[in-house]
């Protein structure tokens, strides 16, 4: 095809009287092809870029103050912010709590999701039909459409056993693992489909049992996918701002979400911004890195899923 | 936010239409009893089996202290399957399923079922226990201070943050020195030796307990104020922020006529069990009731009571309105974006890429955060920069722009992504075939590219349109619902459902949590009905382009 299209630009050069005017002509047709679509794809950047230009901004703004930050800084840049955030908030305790209460639940969401596709995906049994629908409709009730429910019971929990009660990051992790199934199991049981049979049945022939056919065979195959979704259970889950404010209240065992809206609120909210931004750039800079590193695996893994099923 | 990756994606594996065999289980069960036993396998289990055993006698403690015995056998019943289950060589399929559905049925079905049943009673402020509470409730709050009441030195404590924690009483005994704990339970003894007393008998110190400062004490005078303890004469109340007194109950229950008697005016309220609460002939209701079954009550306000139904209906237009404004944005965009830069002669578009998607990539709560200062009125980005003093959140339209604005940002990268690689599992002699045909680029895109990019799709923007519905984080970390119409502050103009819900439950104003339950069951049949027609519409389309 590529060949195609560049036969019709050279066939345009006809003859050296016209170059001045085909170069002109040359210019149009290029950007009627290709120059548009550069010109879209920086508009997309600038709209992509500019609120973060204004955030890396924030946290290099000597001042700190939202009201004294500009889209570019202009009165010179200090990493006090930085300082600031770790002196002045509890940020090292939430980040941790959060590394914590979203490691945790996206590894074991994915993996409890891995085991049930797997039985959807390989196993014929009563009630399966019913079980894929029942996943597929309660999925539609959000968790946190039970919030008034959830903090009742948790009340319960709390007075029986406080290990795992409000303020804990164990209890948070229980509560997310809780819609583990619902969310995954449908995507994972997609993947599970698309490795041939063939496969498990030769390991079940020579002596496999289901578990080792599920360790050993299947489970290496959908690893990449499994990453895929795991980081994007991840990301949800640091960005999960209900539920974790309904449970924790005490400053130390605060998630980043919960902490750091805390910075801006009241009085405090000027003052806090460049803090603020900071906090938000050393939040980011994992997940970005991992992200720009699985972004391949990222499209791919989302459209499988969806596309061939 | 985009949709999360939530999975309804492969809709067309609805089971049964795919290759299902059948007849083959027994003997594959035979097959897997022939395979041998591992010693890493065996390990496992036995390290699982005692992990779950281990909890279960942990748990069980505090249910025989609370005597909870429902909730004992459940405990037991569970653990027993559970060894049942692993131990025996049967079962297969539920070995994989029972650890999910686990957590499942515990924090997610039974809040759920919980919250449907919440939704027929009137729980929530002054109806949250039962008759008997609200009785002692009444009686303690209307103790007074009566000539020759004890006084006690007072030190306020609690066991979380001093900002926010529930907050108990140390109370000295001035005569043995004995200190007590008390909350709105009652008084309980506190150890001997666990409290450090200063001259004077105010506790400084206890085991267990954060002593609040002046300062903080002072910070929270309403909560003390308001914090009563039932004793065996009347009740325990602040008096100041460091003396208690023991007053009387001027207000008692008298069973003969299931009434409230207020002994210095001689009023009475009648217990009403429609209402759940205690009203007198003039019609007043005393603010402590208990909880009672409503029925439809709470379904039936939404639409009868006028205060609720006219803005109820405005919510749930522009509910509708910002989920399908944040879906279709954000599709558009993203697949603009995915068209200009999918072509054989691009070059750069990996770079363009990883610039694109890192809106995606970034915090969203922190991003939300900082998309609302940027609106600021005083100090914001975009007052700055075009020299305006807009008040972004304080008219309807600008706020509602604003908030879909920042969804587009949000979630456009996410649709780019996915239309990218739904563009590249379109076969190219598609569109060429077009061309060739004599089809312009608009054409061949209406008639080819799109229809096949909405089949790919279509799951997802399905499951993004379930998500933007109650997209909590967006408005609430934004405009918190903001602008508010001055006679409803219950209510504003870029509230979502589920964020008046969210205010209704733990807003500042008394928790109407009957009410709010009601509300997200009325969420959940919305977004249920949406996705069901969706779905099957996105079938029949499959039929069509397949």
């Amino acid at each position: 095809m590529t060949t195609l299209t560049g036969a019709t630009v050279t066939g345009g050069a006809n003859g050296p009287a016209a170059v001045g005017h085909n170069a002109g002509r040359r210019r149009n047709r290029w950007f009627a092809q290709v120059g548009w679509r550069h010109l879209v794809g920086v508009l997309g950047v600038l709209f992509s870029l500019f609120p973060l230009v204004f955030v890396v901004s924030a946290a290099l703004n000597p001042l700190g103050t939202l009201s004294s930050t500009e889209l570019v800084p202009t009165g010179g840049v200090s990493l006090e912010n930085f300082g600031d955030l770790f002196a002045r908030t509890e940020f090292a305790n939430w980040f941790l709590n959060s590394l914590l209460i979203a490691g945790g639940a996206s590894f074991a969401s994915v993996f409890l999701s891995a085991l049930a596709a797997y039985a959807f995906s390989r196993m014929r049994f009563q009630g399966r039909r019913v079980g894929l629908l029942s996943l597929l409709l309660i999925q539609m009730f959000p968790q946190f459409l039970a919030i008034v429910a959830i903090f009742l019971i948790f009340g319960t929990i709390t007075d029986l056993w406080p290990a795992i009660g409000f303020n804990t990051p164990w209890g948070l992790l229980l509560l997310y693992m809780g819609g583990a199934l619902g969310v995954n199991t449908w995507l994972m049981k997609g993947f599970f489909d698309t490795l041939p049979r063939e496969l498990d049945e030769s390991a079940t022939v020579d002596g496999a049992s289901h578990a080792q056919v599920f360790f050993r065979i299947l489970l290496p195959l959908v690893a990449p996918i499994l990453a895929v979704t795991g980081l994007l259970a991840f990301i949800n889950t640091i960005n999960e701002f209900l539920m974790a404010s309904v449970f924790l209240t005490d400053t130390d065992a605060k998630t980043l979400a919960v902490g750091m809206r805390g910075m801006l609120q009241g009085g405090e909210r000027n003052t806090n911004f460049g803090i603020f931004a900071a906090g938000t750039l050393l939040t980011a800079i994992p997940t970005v890195l991992v992200f720009q590193f699985l972004q391949r695996f990222i499209v791919s893994g989302l459209t499988s899923g969806a596309v061939k099923g | 936010m985009s949709a999360p990756l939530s999975g309804p994606g492969p809709a067309q594996q609805v089971p049964g239409r795919g290759p299902v065999r059948t007849g083959s289980p027994r003997t594959s069960r035979t097959a897997r009893n022939h395979a041998p036993i591992t010693a890493a396998g065996l390990a496992a289990k036995v390290i699982l089996l005692g992990l779950v055993a281990g909890i279960a006698i942990w748990a069980a403690f505090p249910l025989v202290e609370a005597e909870k015995w429902v909730g004992l056998v459940v405990l037991a019943l569970t653990t027993a399957a559970l060894f049942y289950l692993y131990l025996g060589r049967r079962h297969v399929p539920a070995k994989y399923l029972v650890p999910g559905t686990l957590f499942l049925i515990a924090f997610q079905i039974v809040p759920v079922l919980y919250t449907a049943s919440t939704a027929f009673t009137n729980f929530g402020d002054g109806h949250r226990g039962s008759k008997d509470d609200a009785i002692v409730a009444i009686q303690s709050s209307s103790v007074k201070q009566v000539p020759g009441s004890a006084q006690y030195p007072l030190s306020v404590a609690t066991k979380g943050d001093p900002a926010t924690g529930a907050l108990v009483f140390l109370i000295t005994d001035p005569e043995t020195g004995a200190v007590s704990v008390g909350d709105s339970e009652g008084l309980r003894p506190l150890d001997p030796g666990a409290a450090t007393i200063a001259p004077g008998g105010k506790v400084t110190a206890a085991d267990g307990y954060t002593v609040l400062n002046f300062g903080q004490a002072s910070a929270r005078s309403k909560d003390i104020t308001d914090l009563v303890v039932p004793t065996a004469g009347g009740a325990l109340r602040s008096s100041g922020l460091s003396r208690a007194y023991e007053g009387k109950a001027v207000r008692a229950y008298d069973r003969g006529c299931d009434c409230v008697k207020d002994s210095d005016s001689g009023k009475t309220w009648t217990a009403d069990s429609a209402l759940g609460a205690f009203v007198s002939a003039d019609g007043e209701r005393l603010a402590q009731g208990w909880k009672v079954n409503v029925g439809l009550s709470n379904f039936t306000r939404v639409l009868t009571d006028e205060r609720i139904s006219g803005p109820f209906l405005g919510t749930l237009i522009w509910n509708f309105a910002f989920a399908i404004g944040s879906t279709g944005g954000t599709f558009i965009l993203g697949m603009l974006i995915a068209l200009a830069l999918h072509s054989p002669r691009m070059r750069g578009t990996n770079l363009y890429r990883m610039l694109l998607i890192l809106p995606y990539a970034m915090p969203s709560f922190a991003m939300l955060l900082v998309w609302r200062d940027m609106f600021n009125t005083d100090f914001g980005l975009i007052n700055n920069l075009f020299g305006l003093s807009v008040d972004w959140f304080g008219q309807d339209w600008s706020a509602r722009a604003a908030v879909i604005l920042v969804q587009l940002w949000l979630g456009y990268p996410y649709m780019f992504l996915v239309a990218t690689g739904a563009l590249q599992a379109i076969p190219r002699e598609l569109t060429e075939a077009s061309s060739v045909d004599g089809a312009s680029p608009w054409q061949s895109f209406k008639a080819v590219t799109l229809p096949l990019l909405l089949v790919a799709l279509s799951p997802l923007l399905i499951s993004s349109f379930a998500f933007n519905f109650n997209n909590f984080n967006a408005i609430y970390l934004t405009t918190e619902g903001a602008p508010f119409p001055a006679d409803n502050s219950s209510n504003g103009a870029t509230d979502l459902l589920i964020t008046y819900t969210y205010r209704l439950a733990f807003g500042g104003q008394a928790a109407q949590f009957g009410f709010a339950a009601a509300i997200s069951l009325f969420i959940f049949a919305i977004v249920a009905v949406v996705s069901a027609i969706s779905f099957r519409r996105t079938r029949q389309q499959e039929e069509v382009y397949a």
